[in-house]
Order: structure tokens, then sequence, then C-alpha cells
């Protein structure tokens, strides 16, 4: 199985300011333009990351992508499932009946619950559009970084 | 009139139509400027809080907020200006003792921007430095008066004793802000970024850290009036020492950190009670002469065993040219001075701004003074306050100075914007504070690289100007007057620096 890349917390660095949810939505909006997903309109989607905070302390997570996912084990329609390629944990909402067993199943409680439309609607995907998860890129601290199967650090290619 | 109102200093502008509401800027802000309100969904920034760090305005994504200078405007005096009538609003009001952070912001005349550089044109060739090697590697330190040395079989061989000295790979140290007037965050990043750079950063009076003693090979630490930190351990771990004795911004004045900001670490670094306040007291009360100080000099040579320099800073005041030379005299291996214009984490508005001499005049005539004396080999010149550029540098070396120390220009390069707010211990940018919210927004390995970046940017702007002077070694610029020139200074000011008149030839 091909492991995929991961995004690291360093909590201790995360000044809570929350950025990566607006990239996180701007980067999953139909625009990807950050005014028009959030003044136009477009419906906005959901972030597919869960920032926590108490006290001083704070991060965001997101999904894990585990090795041994119980949120695709659990699924009943295979709407949860591993990219092969990439090794992603990717969730496909037309498969997705809305039974929210992923969502009880997940060990982290990254995966949202889209309430309107019964269904799960977001959890990180690592952005597969681009090279460089969003959030990784806009973090003003680096306090979410991005590495390999190897956990080395990876770094966006300047330019 | 029983209330007088404080007028805002900044005017948040921000552009509706780019505000996406994230309230990113509501969540940063520690001055509680902008706020949220739930029922209209609006935010709201308070003028009057701002201090204008431009924090919010960094971190907003779509480039909706812009801090501008509040132009409400009195009746134009060129006495009375704006500032000088609210700072007595201010005292009419408080009753007490105004403070600032940074350095000496007025208008006193700027003497590095009176100097101009030479440059090698026909008669002597100039250097490229990108094909030729440069050389800006700096010995900090006592140096022998002659060197005796043996030649056996094509080797070299010291005969006399020299003690250590400092190795710079360019001419520039961190100078001393303490952890407790600046967060742990901003220590590690200053210390990080002089071990990868070759040069040197200095504890000020807050003790070394134990995340800090990795990097003590490259701290200078320093012994102040409060003698606070000072263990066998800090003795041992660092690569020199420096007594202070005063610093620019505040000559003639202590240094208090409010027992709020004694937090567990700091309280274990600088060997205090935990919330008690650290008072360094004006003067040290066993140094009332040169004598005294040379006590306290060989005290701590004695205690490392001659193996380190031992520095003595002072702050550049009416008297530095003699002071300087007692200094030495008492057997310092390298003396600081900090000008006006030098920084601090608190100081009364009315000291900052008005005592002490400007660093261009007081290092040229301590270099002279030195040189009279036939003395300047038995201690090194670290020039500090003010510096901005390369070019300061530059100038400062040509006129005396050995290397120079950075405090203000380094803290920029963390994000510091100089709004001289770092006394109330609320700063945005992670810098001067304690405040857990806030020390974690300074991230050390970014704070480290951006300042190292720093470095090497200078250290290739100074080759450049060598180069261009024909010169190849920083040691052929030191106290070097001939490359400088005046524009638009008097008799007097030409005579104390030292230089010529533009026009006026070899």
């Amino acid at each position: 199985m091909v492991k995929p890349r991961r995004i690291l917390i360093k909590e201790e660095y995360c000044i809570g300011c929350r950025l990566c949810e607006v990239y996180c939505i701007t980067q999953h909006s139909p625009s990807k333009d950050i005014i028009r997903t959030y003044k136009g309109s477009e419906v906005r989607p959901v972030s597919g990351i869960y920032f926590e905070e108490k006290g001083s302390v704070s991060f965001a997570i997101q999904c894990r992508h585990c090795d041994e996912a119980p949120c695709i084990e659990n699924c009943l329609t295979g709407a949860m499932y591993r990219d092969e390629k990439t090794g992603r944990v990717l969730h496909n909402r037309d498969k997705c009946v809305g039974c929210w067993m992923c969502v009880m199943s997940c060990p982290l409680g990254v995966i949202k619950i889209d309430y309107e439309k019964k269904k799960v609607v977001s959890k990180c995907d690592l952005c597969i559009d681009r090279e460089f998860p969003a959030c990784v890129e806009h973090c003003p601290n680096e306090a979410i970084l991005l590495v390999d199967e190897k956990g080395e650090r990876v770094e966006k290619k300047s330019g | 009139m029983a209330k007088a109102k404080n007028i805002a200093e900044f005017i948040i502008e921000r552009d509706e139509k780019k505000c996406i509401k994230c309230q990113a800027c509501v969540r940063v802000c520690s001055n509680d400027v902008h706020n949220y309100d739930e029922e209209t969904e609006e935010i709201l920034s308070d003028n009057i809080k701002c201090v204008g760090c431009h924090f919010c305005e960094d971190i907003c994504p779509t480039g909706a907020l812009t801090i501008r200078r509040n132009l409400s405007e009195t009746k134009e005096n060129a006495h009375w200006t704006r500032d000088y009538i609210y700072k007595v609003v201010k005292q009419a009001s408080t009753g007490g003792i105004l403070l600032t952070g940074m350095g000496n912001d007025r208008p006193y005349k700027n003497y590095f921007e009176h100097i101009v550089l030479n440059a090698a044109q026909v008669t002597n060739p100039s250097i490229d430095p990108l094909r030729e090697p440069m050389e800006l590697k700096t010995f900090i330190g006592r140096k022998p008066d002659r060197i005796i040395y043996d030649k056996t079989r094509g080797k070299y061989i010291l005969k006399e004793r020299v003690t250590n000295l400092l190795e710079l790979e360019l001419p520039v140290m961190f100078s001393a802000m303490s952890f407790g007037s600046i967060s742990l965050n901003a220590c590690k990043s200053l210390a990080k970024a002089a071990s990868a750079s070759g040069v040197y950063w200095n504890t000020g009076e807050g003790g070394l850290h134990k995340d800090l003693y990795p990097y003590a090979d490259r701290a200078i630490v320093q012994i102040a009036s409060g003698r606070f930190g000072v263990n066998v351990e800090y003795l041992e771990k660092a690569a020199a020492v420096e007594i202070k004795i005063g610093q620019g911004a505040k000559p003639g004045i202590g240094g208090h950190l409010p027992g709020e900001k004694v937090s567990e670490e700091i309280s274990l670094t600088r060997m205090i009670p935990e919330g008690s306040d650290a008072i360094s007291p004006a003067p040290h009360h066993d140094i009332y002469s040169i004598e005294d100080l040379r006590q306290l000099i060989f005290a701590i040579k004695e205690a490392t065993s001659y193996r380190k320099p031992v520095g003595v800073k002072i702050a550049a005041v009416h008297n530095v040219a003699p002071i300087a030379s007692g200094i030495v005299r008492a057997g310092a291996d390298f003396i600081t001075i900090d000008g006006i214009r030098g920084g601090t984490g608190a100081a009364p508005v009315a000291i900052r701004d008005n005592v002490g001499i400007p660093i261009e005049i007081a290092v040229a005539v301590v270099d002279q003074r030195l040189r009279e004396e036939g003395i300047r080999n038995q201690a090194s010149i670290i020039a500090a306050g003010g510096f901005r550029t390369s070019a300061d540098i530059v100038k400062a070396i040509a006129l005396g100075a050995d290397a120079v120390y950075i405090g203000t220009a380094a803290l920029i390069a963390l994000g510091c914007h100089v709004c001289q707010k770092c006394y109330t211990g609320k700063c945005n940018w992670g810098i001067a504070t304690q405040d857990p919210y806030l020390t974690r927004r300074l991230n050390p390995e970014i704070g480290a690289k951006r300042l190292s970046n720093l470095l090497r940017a200078w250290a290739l702007e100074i080759k450049e100007m060598l180069g261009g002077m024909g010169i190849n070694a920083i040691e052929s610029l030191r106290g070097n007057r001939e490359q400088l020139r005046a524009v638009g200074l008097n008799e007097v000011e030409l005579n104390l620096l030292g230089i010529k008149h533009a026009g006026e030839a070899w």
C-alpha cells in the first residue's frame, strides 16, 4: 500500500487564527477565490479541519489518513475508500447514504456531518487538486507542516 | 476641565468589500481592538485601543485592513506639536511617568546620513566580491602588543599566550535582550541564528535558560546590576562575559521586570521567586570607580580561568572617551558602547529621548582616544544603538568600531513593527511578551531563518561596499576614516568624527 503524505501538527506554534479553515473552505469551493467563496452566491463548503482550543493551547486537526482506517472498514456502501495511487482516504458523495458509521468509528472525530443533506460532507482530502495542501501553505506560523511517508518535511517549491 | 480624552493614534480602515468576516483579526489582537457583533454580524474596530503593530493587517487573508496614522490635527504649532500636547494630557490624567519601548524616536541629527563612502576609480582597482575572496572575519578581544613567534621547519608557533578571542563570520552580533524582556521563542530565534551564522548573541540580564544551553558557545552572557541568573554554569557555558553598566536607551536608569511577567521559567532562569519584581538597580552597588570595576573584571576572569573575554557595556554619554580609556585600563577585553538611539523594553520617555550622545560620535572619539593612548589593541570596540542597514555598519567600522550589535533590526526581522509598546507585555508578534497566547506566535524555526537571511544579506552588501573601495578585508576598513567623507557637517563635528568634508582629497 502506498503511504500518503501526512499533515504534522505543531500545536505549540498554533496561534488560533483559524486561517487554515478559511483556506480549506476556499480551496474546496467552486470558484477557489476567497472573496467569491465568502461574499458571492456560491454554496460555501464545510472545512475539513477541526479546530480545537482550550486556554492558550489550540490546534487544527484533520483526517490522519490512517493505515488501517476504521471509516473504510465500517462504510456500508464503499463510499469511503482508499485512493490506491496516493494512499489517501477519500469520500465519494454519490455512494454515501448518510449512515454516519464513519463518523462513529473515526478515532479522532475528524469527519464532519452535513445535517441538511444528511450526508457526510467534509473530510480532509489533502487537497486533491493541488500539489500542496492549502492549509499548510497558508498557515502563518508553520504550525501545520506536510511530511512525507518517512516523516520528513516537504516544503513547497518556491516560484 | 475634569476629563480630557486620549485620542486614537491610529485609524483602522476596513474595506467592507474585501472583509469576509473570518474574524482572524478579532482572534489575534491582544489589545482587543476588533470585536464581532453576533447580532449585526459586523466587525467593529476600536481605534483608540490600536497601538499600530500591524499584526491584524498582516494576518488578514484578503488584505481588507489598513492601519493609518490618525491625522486629527491640532492647530499648527511648530513648538507645541500634537505629540507634546497629548503627552501633557496623558500625564495630567495619570500623574505618572510616561513609559515607552524601543529606541529614541526624536529627530536628532543622524550622522550616518551625513557620511558617504568612497569607491576606487582608476588609481586603484575595485574588487568584485563575486569573483574574488572577501574577508569579513572579525576577532573580538584583547590582541597582544606585538606578535612574538618561532619559526621551525616552516611552521610558525606563537610564543606569547593570547587570550581566547571571539571569532565572528561577519562583524554583526545580536545585542543584549533578556529572557523576560523578550520571550523564550525570541531568544531561541536569536540564539539559533547566531549559531548558524557564526556570530554571537547576548543573554542580557535574564540568565541562560536551559533550552538555550545548546547555543551557549555562541552566547555572550551579561552580568548587570541585579546579578540575575549568574551562576557557575552561566559563566562556564558562555563564550564571553559582558558587565553591563549602562544602556543607550536609559543611561543612569536601572531595570524593572514586573512580577506578573516573572513566570516559573523566568524565575528559574533568573534565580528569583516566582511573581516577584526583578529590579536591577541603577548603579552596580559594588562599582563606584574604575578600580572597583577592575576588581569585578578580574573576579570574573579568575572564575573563568582567564579563558573568556570579559567586556564592559556602557551607554554613550558626555565623558565616554575617558571612561572607555579607564575601562580598557581596568582590564576589559572589549567595550560595548550603546548610543542614544539604543532600544529597550521599557524606559521613561523623558530619559530615552533626552539622555546620551549619538553612537557615530561616541565610537569615533573612543577609537581616537584609545589610539592616542596606545591601548587600542587591548580591547575591541563594539558599537550599538540604532544600526539599520549594512551601510550604517560599514560607516561605524570605518569610524573605529570592531563590530556592531543589532537589537531593533533583529526584532524587526522577527516581525516587530516598532510600535514602542514593549513595556505593556502585549506584543502581538510574540516578541516582548510572556503571555502564553502570544509567545507561541513566534516560531523560532521561522525566526532563526529570517535572522540568518538578514545577516546573509548584510554580509553580501558589506562585501560589495568593501569591493567598491578596493578593500578585500574588513580589517583594512577598521578605523580607515579616509574612506569616509562628510556632507553638511561643521568643523567641530568633522574634528570629532575625524573625517574630511566631501570634496577634500587625501
